[in-house]
């Protein structure tokens, strides 16, 4: 495996293999963008999202290590409680139910956790309660959104600094911003709760995202350095500015491919002992943004950043120029034939 | 064949265009001289006469490199030392501290409004400062233990306890804390009166008829006296005392700050008739600055007109000499006097000045309490998490056993792909973990900091992106492997190339990382914050630890030569030597789109076919749809040193 990837990086490296990630940019950048306009639409259609009680307001009871996982046990336990209703009881992982009511005042909660402790049978230590009042909710997105507007803002800022040019701090942002759109959609489209720790988790893919450009970008600024002024070196001036964007993206794609895996890793086996161990908590809704937003992010820098920014460069003056000069010169000059046939 | 060798040598570090009529099979064998020649040792070889021929250059590389190595072992010891001394002078613990959801307990999320007519202003720093400090002197009166209450984005308040609270407690919790102005009837030291030194109660005439101001001695009733007497103020208040604080009765309380108990009469100014408050050097009736500070009150105007009887009524009692403390008010903040002034002169303007021996901060104290209670604070529960120890120490142990799992997934990856360098992965990050854990513990020791279930999930998620640093690290140096530089010469070029785009990726990750932290609320911030340290980690290891050891590694035999599985075999990573056959150089941004094999098959056909002609033809294909032409690869002998 290990030498197939490396055979596979060293055909990349070399331009032997490439995938068309800048020559197909049209086709990806439509699929992205209707995607986006689909992850738009999906909370639009199932009217919102599933929104934990962070959001909502209300009372849990998370009963752990119970012996039977039977609904009913902890539904008819809301019952006997004065002034519980609306009660919802799921089992969220073997041997734990989680008990979702109104918001109970403090009455009602002792009552409702000692029912709960006599109906599954289990102690005082196994039962958690989580009250929340609504506005609690509020203030947590209110804090993600200036988050995201600051983070937004300085990155922009960051990146056009490094780069020296804006057209990649605003394709890096474009693709952060697919990341995040793709992966609230994904969320609303399964139903996956949204909590606090999920929210977390988004905030994470942010960076995540933009990391990932950066990196990407980098090997694309060193590809194209000096492309328009021709003082890059001869061998890279044969090559059109989107063309190094390209080699540049598959030269990079084995380390995106690493670096997805080796993310994705930790990421998954949280998700899976947070989801199959635990249930439902801050492990499962964190990792479970993050499984889907590295994803998205790592294509995201593939099939949105990169097409993007040749988009943007190639409407420069310069760069057609560039271009024309390149192709000009190819069609000058016959190819070489090539004594054995290369698979392109 | 090294004979061979020796005579390429200064024609390819001549950089003159130099040609071969027989393209022999070194074509791949042969070493990229130019670069191997600039960097000290001569590139790989099957023949094994690499000889070294070192230079100041890799010598001070190789030297900056243990220096590197030295400096984070420094860092790494200072760390460990201050820890040992922590943990055996029995200030701090091996483990790092650990948030509630993870050790078990009660929090709970209090949101302050501001009561009466100012409900919808906007609680000031200073305000929430001063609730904080109330709720924690309620929740040590409480006898609750090892409670933690902090602000949280400048608008809540966090209430952290073990256990759970006592319905009294949380009640105690989120009462408003009012100031009052009362008068002084009564005053003595703050410890209790020994129980055969107390007076009988019968012996204390029971007033008749109703008190004539708030001064009168008739408040004092048989029942308060005992309870005055009885009264210890350095023992936990109990919660019935600040019930049995009635506006319009007499009261005993506690001044703890001097240790004093007092009976007070009923209340004669709101602490909301404070219009203002401040603090400043005090000065004497000539105007000269006395060295202490004093604190500046103002009244509005109701409380102008009733401080003026207040005034009145206390210095005429001051006057008389024979009336105890009852020339001065109490000012009383949550059940407790903050300061008992004498009243001084007759105050008419409602603009009181309180002076004593204060202390800059003292002053500063009292009259940002002044001003609280000039605005007084109501709480109520935003939300309210109770875990059990158990559950706590069960997630900490699912959140371990998530970060082993993840850990030796990618190391076991980093083996896969990279051979014996996943090992440099490996052990780049257990130096990470070493220096975060030291991190994480000595900041729980020194700025209370606790790690919680999401900063857990933040560490895990920090190994994949630590990997990555070294990931890219590796990528570069095989980068330039494939653009055949020799392997220390590639470890050189590439550590400079992969620096660049780790600090810039990283100061992405730093830069959310820290505007999550101090934005973000709850939990963001702690998971926030292990992002953030971890990439500083990161950053330490990778230049510390992992750069320098690449550089060390580079000048052994096994991967220095690119040995098998090392993971820089240049023939696994089908690397073109600068030197290819046929007399001509490549420049390493060039690759021919041929593989080994394919060379060499070319090689061959041109050998017999044309053996004076020029370059071997090729088609690289960029993008997939575009033809160039290798006649444009010619040579370029000083495209090396251009790159320099």
């Amino acid at each position: 495996m290990s030498n197939r990837l490396a055979r596979f990086g060293n055909d990349l490296h070399s331009g032997r293999t490439s995938y068309p990630f800048v020559q197909k940019r049209g086709p990806w950048l439509a699929v992205s963008l209707a995607l986006v306009v689909i992850s738009v639409l999906i909370p639009v259609i199932k009217g919102g999202f599933n929104l934990g009680i962070d959001f909502t307001g209300g009372s849990e009871f998370t009963v752990s290590d119970v012996s039977t996982t039977d609904v009913s046990l902890g539904e008819r336990a809301v019952a006997e409680t004065p002034g519980a209703h609306e009660a919802t009881v799921t089992n969220i992982a073997p041997g734990t139910v989680r008990v979702q009511t109104q918001q109970l005042d403090d009455d009602q909660t002792l009552t409702l956790k000692n029912k709960l402790q006599d109906a599954y049978g289990v102690g005082e230590d196994q039962v958690t309660s989580n009250f929340v009042g609504p506005t609690w909710g509020q203030g947590v997105t209110r804090q993600a959104l200036w988050g995201l507007v600051i983070f937004v803002v300085l990155a922009l800022a960051l990146m056009a600094l490094y780069f020296r040019t804006w057209k990649m701090s605003v394709s890096a942002i474009a693709a952060m911003l697919f990341t995040i759109v793709i992966t609230a959609g994904v969320y609303s489209l399964v139903g996956f709760e949204i909590t606090p720790s999920a929210v977390i988790g988004f905030l994470t893919v942010l960076s995540y995202s933009l990391y990932d450009s950066v990196v990407v970008f980098d090997k694309v600024r060193e590809n194209t350095a000096g492309l328009v002024d021709g003082s890059a070196p001869e061998e890279r001036r044969k090559r059109t500015f989107g063309e190094q964007v390209n080699l540049a993206v598959n030269q990079t794609l084995v380390r995106s491919i690493n670096t997805s895996v080796v993310g994705i890793l930790p990421v998954g086996s949280i998700l899976f002992i947070g989801a199959y161990l635990l249930g439902a908590g801050t492990l499962k809704d964190l990792s479970l943004s993050l499984f889907v937003g590295i994803i998205v992010g790592t294509l995201a820098t593939l099939f949105v950043a990169a097409p993007l920014y040749s988009w943007l460069r190639d409407r420069e003056p310069g760069v057609r120029e560039q271009t024309r000069r390149v192709l000009e010169h190819r069609t000058g000059e016959a190819p070489p034939v090539s004594a054995d046939p290369v698979a392109v | 064949m090294a004979a061979e060798k020796k005579a390429q040598t200064p024609g390819s570090r001549g950089g003159s265009r130099w040609r071969r009529t027989k393209a022999s099979g070194t074509s791949e064998g042969t070493p990229g001289n130019g670069t191997a020649a600039a960097n000290g040792t001569s590139g790989r070889n099957g023949t094994g006469t690499a000889k070294r021929r070192p230079r100041s250059g890799a010598a001070a590389a190789a030297s900056s490199a243990r220096k590197a190595l030295v400096a984070l072992a420094a860092v790494i010891a200072i760390l460990a030392g201050v820890l040992v001394y922590g943990v055996t002078t029995d200030r701090t613990g091996w483990a790092p501290k650990l948030a509630l959801d993870l050790e078990g307990g009660t929090q709970m999320v209090l949101s302050p409004t501001l009561q009466g007519e100012n409900s919808g202003q906007d609680i000031s720093q200073e305000q929430l400062d001063q609730a904080v400090e109330i709720i924690r002197q309620r929740v040590d009166g409480a006898g609750v233990s090892e409670a933690e209450i902090t602000t949280q984005s400048g608008r809540n308040i966090v209430v952290s306890m073990p256990g759970v609270p006592s319905s009294e407690t949380r009640e105690l919790i989120q009462t408003s804390a009012q100031m009052a102005f009362r008068p002084v009837i009564v005053s003595g030291p703050g410890a209790a009166t020994p129980e055969n030194q107390r007076t009988d109660p019968k012996s204390i005439p029971q007033p008749e008829g109703e008190p004539e101001n708030s001064s009168d001695p008739k408040w004092v009733t048989r029942d308060l006296f005992a309870r005055y007497e009885a009264l210890d103020c350095s023992a936990p208040r109990p919660q019935e005392e600040r019930a049995s604080q009635p506006q319009d009765e007499a009261i005993v309380a506690c001044d703890p700050q001097s240790n004093s108990k007092f009976i007070l009469g009923p209340v004669e100014i709101p602490g909301t008739d404070i219009a203002t408050a401040s603090y400043a050097q005090a000065t004497n009736s000539q105007g000269h600055a006395t060295g202490g500070f004093a604190v500046n009150l103002q009244f509005n105007d109701e409380g102008t007109q009733t401080f003026k009887e207040l005034s009145e009524r206390l210095y005429g009692l001051g006057q008389g000499g024979q009336n105890g403390a009852r020339n001065r008010f109490a000012i009383v903040l949550d059940g407790s006097v903050v300061s008992a002034p004498t009243m001084n002169a007759v105050i008419t303007d409602g603009r009181a000045q309180i002076t004593g021996n204060f202390t800059e901060d003292e002053a500063k104290f009292l009259s940002e309490q002044l001003k609280y209670g000039a605005l007084p604070v109501s709480f109520s529960i935003d939300s309210e998490q109770q875990i059990s120890a158990t559950l706590g120490s069960n997630q900490l142990r699912m959140g371990i056993i998530a970060g082993l799992i993840g850990l030796a997934l990618v190391c076991i990856y980093s083996l896969f792909q990279y051979r014996w360098l996943g090992l440099v992965t490996i052990a780049s990050l257990v130096v990470a973990g070493v220096v975060t854990y030291l991190a994480i513990t000595l900041l729980g020791w020194g700025a209370n900091y606790r790690l919680s279930l999401a900063g857990v999930a933040g560490l895990v998620v920090a190994i994949g992106q630590t990997a990555d640093s070294f990931i890219v690290y590796f990528e570069r140096i095989r980068d330039e492997i494939r653009a055949g530089r020799t392997i220390p010469a590639a470890v050189d070029h590439g550590w400079q190339r992969a620096r660049q785009t780790v600090l810039a990726s990283k100061a992405v990750n730093l830069l959310a990382a820290v505007v999550l932290y101090f934005v973000a609320v709850g939990n963001v911030r702690g998971f926030a914050f292990t992002l953030g340290l971890t990439a500083i980690a990161d950053l330490l290891v990778v230049f510390l630890f992992t750069h320098p050891i690449m550089v060390l590694l580079a000048r052994t035999r096994y991967f220095g030569n690119g040995a098998r599985h090392s993971g820089l075999d240049p023939e696994a990573l089908d690397a073109v030597p600068l030197y290819r056959g046929a007399g001509r150089l490549r420049s390493p941004e060039d690759g021919d789109g041929l593989t080994i094999a394919e060379r060499r098959r070319r090689a061959a056909q041109q050998a017999s076919a044309a053996p004076s002609s020029a370059a071997p033809s090729s088609a690289a294909e960029p993008g997939g749809n575009a033809s160039v032409g290798s006649t444009a690869a010619t040579a370029r002998p000083d495209s090396e040193e251009t790159q320099r």
